[in-house]
């Protein structure tokens, strides 16, 4: 099961799951997806020990898409 | 596309050249060359008013200790970057551990539990990644480089803080040292100095892991 998470203050929140066969549940996570980039988040998926890809559209093939907000030089 | 490995912040800063490699080797340089500049004059006032006249030896004193000083402010300030901000616990602080945790390897994941701070090993580096900063061990473990660089949301508890920069190191790790704000190079042990104790052997670990 894929999981769209956000990064927030209650640590995190799980806004959609979704399998590769399940079509209605990866639209709606596709819908939630595009909200939140609205909002100013940012799509990464974890590749494992030391990457990451920023994704402007949700990976069907993903197993965790986490949103994040954007950082900056304090 | 609808993937990349380009920091998507790096459109706030357009101006900025890539801290790179070569950046990191200019400006730990420049840093060298500007500790000189105020510690050498300083130290060669002492030694003058002492050969000049012994009883100015408490001036001397004095000049000694602003070439100390001075240095130990600079690294205070790139040291502050990698201190926990004040505050009271957060509630999303248990859950926001657990994603961090699930981020990061079984020997990270245990010093991240005890210092704050999650290692991770760069093109550039070992990167010791904190709430509202990192800190760059470049290989060989000298110069340290301190960046100050933090999420943008103030109400993301601290180990959300410690992913949001994570992950957005390992998306770009260029890209992220040139987002965060360079706020000192220098000698590794004068920024270990400065840091909070349970910090300390999180430097130690990342020193290791450069050599």
């Amino acid at each position: 099961m894929a999981r769209l998470i956000r990064m927030d203050r209650t640590g995190h929140t799980t806004l959609a799951e979704w399998t590769a066969e399940d079509d209605a549940a990866f639209a709606d996570a596709v819908r939630e997806f595009g909200e939140q980039q609205a909002l100013g988040y940012i799509g990464t998926v974890p590749d494992g020990p030391g990457k990451a890809t920023h994704v402007r559209r949700l990976p069907r093939d993903a197993d965790m898409v986490i949103l994040r907000r954007p950082i900056a030089g304090g | 596309m609808a993937t990349s490995q380009t920091l998507p912040e790096l459109a706030t800063v357009p101006w900025r050249q890539p801290t790179d490699a070569r950046w990191l080797r200019r400006w730990g340089r420049i840093w060298h060359a500007w500790t000189l500049l105020y510690t050498v004059p300083f130290i060669g006032a002492a030694v003058a008013m002492v050969w000049l006249d012994p009883i100015a030896t408490p001036v001397a004193l004095a000049a000694l200790a602003h070439a100390w000083i001075i240095p130990e402010l600079y690294a205070f300030r790139g040291a502050s970057v990698m201190r926990p901000k004040a505050r009271d616990p957060a509630p999303g602080e248990p859950v926001a551990q657990g994603l961090l945790g699930d981020l990061l390897g079984h020997e990270e994941r245990e010093l991240q539990r005890d210092t704050g701070l999650a290692l991770e090993r760069g093109e550039l580096g070992v990167w010791l990644v904190g709430e509202g900063g990192a800190l760059l061990v470049t290989p060989g473990g000298r110069p340290v480089h301190c960046f100050c660089v933090a999420a943008t949301d103030a109400e993301l508890p601290p180990s959300d803080r410690v992913a949001h920069l994570l992950l957005a190191l390992r998306m770009d790790e260029v890209g992220f040292a040139t987002v965060a704000n360079h706020a000192f190079a220098g000698a590794r042990w004068r920024v270990r100095r400065r840091l909070p104790q349970r910090m300390r052997s999180a430097l130690d670990a990342a020193r290791r892991a450069s050599e």
